[in-house]
């Protein structure tokens, strides 16, 4: 055991793994952060915590985790490279650690440019860091844990114990370098890897066999990244513009078929889309859990928590597993 | 090169309006090639601030000058007399010439009148790529030929984000991912493997993380010293 936390525990008992996703809001209210954490509690063995995500301020990632561990829900902190230098960041990881978190999942981050896709003003502006990269913060989080030992070389006295984590694109251009790049991610150090969401099931299962022939998925969980279709505008808009993300278009026929049913009445298409979307998710996770390799599932339901409940009990995930409190 | 482009007029003009003798000082390397500061450019600037003074009733005498290079003393000292006797210096150099010659001034004020902007080629005229930060500890080798620090929004040195399509960035879709580019080079190369090493975290203080650089070549500095002794 390498930290003890929950999410390690579910992997190492060998039954397929839950994590979901908790954004934190843009404002200094913990109350959104713990009621979503109230929503998720129960239904995932622990719940991201994403930093920044889309390059716009929101409450940190280490300061949310903290209000979703206080109720009960286990936080995986997210923690991109865009914002701090290693001596911020292995301050932060300190922190982080002496506050009772024990899941970091390491990520290059957003461009300051992104600004939530130009939905929002953001801060397209400012200085990004990019002191290291994921593959080197991985390995600094390693060092730390099992080294006892800070980046430059410094001793720890007591050492944060992290289960440490990577996100990967299988399906990212270029794509013949993504299993390598999966590889450098592993050589590192990271544990269990999140993947970003697969439509594409028979191009992910492609990139799976290349990765069970380099034998890395016996070196760390990979956790298949799922997100939970509302619409078909919303999968058209994946399929076009997400990096490292392609929708078939049978899925996007099936989502435009459940809105076409819906005639004029505005209300009816969004629930008929929502349930067709429900319906996909259900699917995807059987797909993704029956890809040999694979460890568990990330669900990511932006902005609908409150689905999370019914997907995993329709996905026979439902209970997730408990352990005795050492 | 050093490629820089011109500042807006307005912005110049809010640098010199209560100026009485303005000099233009353009530089003929670099800046000149990308069409920022050279004599045609210091020109054009001192024509335009003339029509703004008359059109603002300002008194002011405004004037060009160029050399070939400002960052080498000597060949700027041959005009040295007569840059001295105007109160402001308006340099279309890059922001190493406007920091040399303003250690050169005394009194008299050196403002810049382009944006320094990157080391870069010309792909075709008109045309102007960043290729080199000017980080100081160079991995071309390793890339392929390519530079992640600068060619890289994120500066990553293990291979690309998650932010790729079709071969293009995420900050824009005008923009070549440079790992994309560095992975289609190394295949070319026959030498992807080498991706496969996992790049550590790096020094950063050769670059402009460890203060203000300086490179002292000891030998030509003892000849010259030599020299200046006999003399």
């Amino acid at each position: 055991m390498k930290c003890g936390s929950n999410l390690e525990k579910v992997i190492l008992s060998g039954q397929p793994a839950v994590t979901a996703e908790l954004g934190p809001p843009m404002s200094a209210d913990p109350h959104e952060v713990i009621k979503k954490a109230q929503i998720l509690k129960g239904f995932c063995d622990a719940a991201n915590i994403t930093d920044c995500q889309t390059a716009v301020v929101r409450i940190s990632s280490i300061a949310a985790a903290v209000l979703a561990l206080r109720e009960g829900l286990e936080p995986v902190m997210q923690m991109t490279c865009r914002d701090r230098n290693r001596i911020a960041m292995q301050a932060d990881l300190l922190g982080a650690a002496a506050l009772g978190l024990k899941n970091c999942l390491c990520l290059a981050g957003d461009h300051q440019k992104f600004s939530a896709a130009g939905r929002l003003k953001g801060h397209p502006g400012a200085k990004n860091v990019y002191d290291v990269d994921t593959c080197q913060l991985v390995g600094i989080l390693k060092k730390m844990r099992d080294e006892g030992l800070q980046e430059g070389g410094d001793k720890l006295e007591v050492a944060p114990k992290y289960f440490i984590g990577a996100s990967w694109t299988p399906m990212g251009d270029p794509l013949d370098f993504r299993p390598m790049n999966l590889m450098k991610k592993v050589n590192s150090g990271a544990d269990f890897i999140q993947t970003q969401g697969i439509y594409d099931i028979e191009l992910f299962r492609s990139q799976m066999e290349k990765i069970r022939n380099m034998g890395l998925h016996e070196r760390t969980a990979i956790l298949g990244g799922i997100i939970v279709p509302k619409s078909a505008m919303m999968l058209k808009y994946m399929d076009s513009s997400v990096a490292g993300v392609s929708v078939p278009k049978a899925l996007i026929d099936r989502m435009a078929k459940a809105k076409a049913a819906a005639g004029e009445d505005k209300k009816k298409a969004k629930e008929l889309q929502e349930q067709e979307g429900l319906k996909i998710t259900v699917e995807l996770i059987h797909q993704v859990l029956e890809t040999p390799g694979v460890k568990g599932v990330h669900i990511q339901a932006i902005e609908w928590e409150t689905a999370i409940e019914g997907i995993v009990k329709a996905a026979g995930l439902y209970p997730r597993p408990t352990f005795p409190v050492e | 090169m050093i490629v820089g482009t011109q500042k807006p007029i307005d912005e110049i003009w809010s640098m010199v309006r209560d100026s009485k003798r303005v000099l233009v000082f353009g530089c003929n390397t670099c800046v000149a090639i990308c069409h920022a500061g050279g004599e045609k450019e210091a020109e054009t600037i001192a024509t335009l601030l003339r029509m703004r003074a008359s059109q603002e009733g300002k008194d002011m005498e405004v004037n060009y000058l160029s050399v070939m290079r400002h960052c080498e003393p000597e060949y700027f000292e041959p005009v040295m007399d007569e840059v001295k006797t105007y109160d402001l210096i308006l340099s279309t150099a890059c922001g190493v010439g406007v920091n040399f010659l303003a250690d050169r001034t005394g009194t008299i004020p050196v403002y810049p009148g382009i944006n320094t902007s990157f080391y870069g080629a010309v792909q075709q005229p008109g045309d102007f790529t960043e290729l080199c930060g000017g980080c100081g500890n160079c991995i071309l080798h390793l890339t392929g030929g390519i530079c992640p620090i600068v060619r890289c929004s994120k500066s990553l040195m293990n291979g690309p984000c998650g932010g790729t399509k079709n071969g293009k960035c995420e900050v824009s879709d005008e923009v070549d991912c440079a790992w994309f580019l560095i992975v289609e080079r190394m295949k070319q190369l026959g030498t992807l493997e080498k991706l496969a090493e996992v790049l550590p975290p790096r020094n950063w203080s050769p670059s402009t993380h460890g203060g203000p650089r300086r490179i002292v070549i000891e030998h030509l500095r003892e000849i010259e010293q030599q020299e200046e002794k006999k003399g």
